[in-house]
């Protein structure tokens, strides 16, 4: 292969006097899948809009972009000329698949235009034919059906399968990926990118595969760029990149995402505390995809620090040693939360005239206890329930039957002003850090209006004192208190809504999601944070989550939610290593962790070899 | 969409109802006993009570209530206290005019507006879009008088091209009354679509950055392709809702306009009618405003389910 099918030299990408991406070099082969992670701005995603030529308005590209087939460079390129290429040659899957479609169009000729406006089939007719046999090859259900439907009545996953039926349509020799299973579940997810490494293995087309996620990359890409502030900071074979990284920022993002590796003090590392990670190893991988040989891959994987042979039979955080502790005093005393067949039902709008309106079971009947000081799990995928679990624990809405005693207090049936004391107990950290938080509040107002008696100003001694004490236990500095929400970064005001929280001195903190909406290298420092605070203030956690790799890091008992029931709890370890129901074991078999991916990968490779030795 | 229509019609019949008691029970409340006005200080109390009888004011409340409201849906008015004159025939006479103006002149605004707002969003951050956005915001911020006077004073006086006021029905001279009805559509469309203008412009700015339109142009299509295939659609539903708000406004809001250019319409009829003291004519506007207003609503709901397949789905 003399030429590359892209071939991008020095681009440049700036906005104004600020450089968004400097110096971006990539030749990609026929068939290449090459991977771009990066966290938010870091340049990932501009460079991929600069490569389709879609820049935003004042935002200008320099340098070279090449594709093969073109006899032109694509920078600078007018517009008519572009409209030959986008769609055709090069096309591309976005983030947010409901958003990323037209939602008054039906599905099947949103998939029919690309193929239209590029004259690849000869007629309408053609086109809607051919749209439901792409829809097919994206194996959703019933494509002919699909093909009618509007974009709100597919699934996340659905919708993301018709973008790439879409996106493929014109067997294009260039894909671009940009985060497109971020916003799907991990069962969901795993799916997808099934689907797309299949799909462009198959045609032989070249990815280029944007994501914050390393797992992912690890899952389907030949080669990584690492981006960071608009450069590439290093290159090389997913190998090479994820088990030797060259470049401090690498080892630090690769740390922060290993959610299997903790550092001398029970901690996730940092990009601060990278330094001491030692990356995945890959050692004889065994059989992929199966549960059992994934956690072998993994415990021979595991690094091997000072402590971690005695940390490998106890891979729970946190203190080890006062874990049988608390398994037992979940027995002996009374649960600090304690849910008895809790059913909540909701009615949805009538459709018809004749019969009764639809119902809603989000919850079907479920029990569990949780003991003072546990750190309890609550795993599940969108509609799973999980959501509205949490918003009966934390009284904002009424069990249609059952029983929910949150720290003595009975929610069922409880009006609003004896829910007062349970609030007072239990504090909700969301999971959207910019929504939750009045953008007109100062944060000095934020943290301490739990504390605040009606009519009571902020800004007297003793608030003043609390608030300042709580953003130090936050690592946040002095001067943030008379700031807005919008001053500060996502994982600061994670800190802030933390602080909020706890301010009130709660028994329980529940958190919903806390991190998914943060960078990685964030994420690790806010569950440090998490499970620190826990500790020092001697909390009972309800930690709510679809990662499991999160839930496997901070809990040590868990429960896994699918469609208002639960199907499995116990210890997280066991629920992890030896799941029980089917939904669990697809659950976890889907859940992607770096070290996973990594051992998958190994096995593949050595498969490849295999077959091509056949081949020769 | 079936049921979305049903609720919504009886929506329409029960608002209507609770409408036609409130208005009854208001106009009551007023002081003053409509045969003494209709015959003055001097009248004796036997002529009262004769004209009492001949308005039917001497009976019960409800009874006059449900006569009102029977005649209502015959379409019978009844007999102004004032001029002694059938009223259902005025405000046929009446609404007509209104409706045609009205029509017209947010037809009108709406053919400056769409084209003008998008034109405006597409290029808001050149010269040419600033300088439209400009004049738009004069047009929100001129009164509609005011642009009837200087239409007025330009095109007829002036210039002499179209009669300065006036009123032909189209049936009798069709010629006519499109040289009548051109100036005060033009004052009425001038401000309306200023107004209409700035929401079509911060409707297709906002769809503008909508990830579907991202996707439309990776898939190969031009910017201005991708806004109308895509775009316009979206952009409608919110230029509808204010449309439909401004166009049952206007109805009554015309009435400065109709005072300029001497039109017989609604507007002016209630504002004669609240000065002569017609209760019953009063009453008899007010009511065909509330079912105009209603039909425009019911009207919106059914265009956005036509839009919006979300809608049809939630019922």
């Amino acid at each position: 292969m003399s030429e590359h099918l892209l071939e991008v030299k020095d681009l440049r990408v700036s906005a104004g006097e600020r450089t968004l991406v400097d110096g971006f070099n990539l030749e990609l082969g026929t068939g290449e899948r090459v991977g771009l992670i990066g966290e938010s701005g870091s340049g990932k995603s501009m460079t991929a809009t600069a490569l389709m030529g879609l820049l935003p308005e004042g935002v200008s590209a320099a340098g070279s972009i090449r594709l093969a087939g073109t006899d032109h460079d694509l920078v600078g390129a007018r517009d008519s000329r572009m409209q030959r290429i986008r769609g055709n040659r090069m096309a591309m899957v976005f983030q947010e698949p409901l958003s990323a479609l037209n939602p008054l169009m039906r599905v099947g000729p949103q998939v029919a235009e690309v193929m239209l406006k590029h004259r690849t089939v000869p007629n309408r007719r053609a086109a809607a034919a051919k749209a439901v046999e792409m829809l097919a090859s994206v194996r959703l259900p019933d494509p002919a059906e699909a093909a009618r439907a509007f974009p709100h009545q597919l699934s996340g996953g659905q919708r993301q399968r018709a973008m790439l039926a879409m996106a493929l349509a014109n067997d294009p020799a260039l894909l671009l990926c940009d985060e497109p299973t971020a916003a799907l579940d991990v069962t969901v997810q795993r799916q997808v990118l099934d689907l797309i490494l299949e799909s462009v293995s198959r045609r032989s087309t070249g990815l280029l595969f944007i994501t914050h996620d390393l797992s992912v990359v690890a899952s389907i890409c030949d080669r990584v760029l690492v981006m960071n502030n608009g450069r590439v900071v290093e290159e090389g074979t997913t190998e090479q990149v994820l088990t030797r990284p060259a470049h401090a920022y690498t080892r630090g993002l690769l740390a922060a995402s290993d959610l299997e590796a903790t550092d001398s003090g029970g901690r996730l590392f940092t990009v601060a505390s990278a330094a001491a990670y030692v990356p995945p190893k890959i050692v004889s991988p065994p059989r992929r995809g199966t549960t059992t040989g994934t956690t072998t891959a993994t415990r021979a994987a595991r690094p091997t620090l000072p402590d971690a042979s005695a940390r490998t039979d106890h891979p729970a955080p946190a203190t080890p040693a006062e874990q049988p502790d608390r398994g037992r005093g979940a027995g002996a005393v009374e649960p600090l939360i304690s849910v008895r067949d809790l059913v909540r039902t909701y009615r949805r709008g009538r459709t018809s005239l004749f019969g009764a309106p639809a119902e809603v079971q989000a919850l079907r009947g479920i029990s569990f206890e949780v003991a003072a000081g546990q750190r309890f799990g609550v795993v599940g995928e969108s509609g799973s329930g999980k959501s509205t679990l949490l918003r009966i624990l934390a009284g904002l809405d009424q069990p249609t039957s059952g029983s929910v005693k949150v720290a003595g207090n009975e929610v069922a049936g409880a009006r609003e002003n004896e829910l007062r004391q349970l609030r007072r107990e239990l504090q909700i950290v969301f999971q959207d850090p910019m929504g939750s938080l009045d953008p007109r509040m100062r944060v000095r107002d934020i943290i301490t209006e739990p504390l605040l008696l009606p009519g009571e100003s902020a800004r007297t001694a003793r608030h003043a004192e609390r608030a300042a004490e709580m953003l130090r236990a936050v690592d946040l500095p002095p001067e943030a208190l008379d700031r807005f929400p919008h001053q500060f970064s996502g994982g600061q005001r994670q800190r802030i809504s933390i602080a909020r929280a706890l301010i009130g001195e709660p028994r329980i903190l529940v958190a919903d999601e806390p991190v998914s909406a943060l960078d990685v290298s964030v994420r690790a420092q806010v569950l440090n944070l998490l499970s620190d605070l826990v500790d020092r203030y001697n909390l009972t956690l309800v930690f709510v989550s679809h990662d499991l790799g999160v839930v496997r890091h901070l809990c040590d008992n868990v429960v896994v939610m699918n469609q208002g029931l639960i199907v499995e709890s116990g210890p997280t370890e066991q629920i992890y290593e030896d799941p029980q129901h089917g939904y669990t074991r697809t659950l976890v078999a889907s859940s992607m962790s770096l070290r996973s991916e990594m051992a998958g990968r190994a096995m593949d490779s050595r498969e490849e070899v295999t077959s091509q030795g056949e081949g020769q | 969409m079936g049921i979305r229509l049903l609720i919504n019609a009886a929506r329409f019949a029960v608002t209507f109802m609770v409408a036609t008691v409130a208005v009854f029970i208001f106009m009551r409340a007023v002081p003053g006993d409509p045969a003494q006005i209709a015959l003055g200080v001097n009248a004796t109390p036997e002529l009262l009570a004769e004209t009492r009888a001949e308005f039917g004011t001497d009976r019960p409340l409800p009874v006059q209530y449900f006569d009102w409201t029977l005649g209502l849906f015959r379409g019978d008015f009844g007999t102004s206290y004032v001029t002694r004159r059938d009223i259902t025939p005025l405000i046929l006479d009446r609404v007509q005019v209104s409706l045609i103006l009205v029509g017209l002149a947010m037809a009108a605004a709406l053919l400056i507006a769409v084209p003008l707002g998008t034109l405006m969003a597409v290029n808001h951050r050149r010269i040419s879009g600033i300088l439209l956005s400009g004049l738009s915001q004069a047009g929100v911020a001129v009164p509609g008088f005011l642009a009837a006077i200087l239409l007025v004073v330009v095109f007829a006086v002036g210039l002499g091209w179209f009669p300065a006021n006036g009123w032909t029905p189209p049936g009798e001279d069709f010629g006519d009354f499109l040289r009548r009805v051109f100036l005060p559509v033009l004052a009425l469309a001038s401000v309306q679509g200023a107004i209409l203008t700035r929401y079509a412009r911060s409707a297709v700015l906002e769809i503008m950055s909508e990830d579907y339109l991202r996707t439309a142009r990776a898939k190969g299509l031009g910017r201005t392709e991708a806004l109308v295939k895509h775009g316009l659609r979206n952009a409608a539903i919110p230029v509808l809702t204010v449309t439909g708000v401004q166009l049952a406004a206007l109805i009554i809001g015309a009435v400065v306009i109709e005072r300029v250019f001497v039109i017989p319409g609604l507007g002016s009829l209630l504002l004669d009618a609240v000065g002569n003291r017609d209760l019953l004519t009063v009453q008899s506007v007010v009511m065909v405003l509330v079912a105009i207003t209603l039909t425009i609503n019911l009207l919106v709901d059914v265009l956005y389910t036509v839009l919006d397949p979300r809608i049809r789905k939630k019922a």
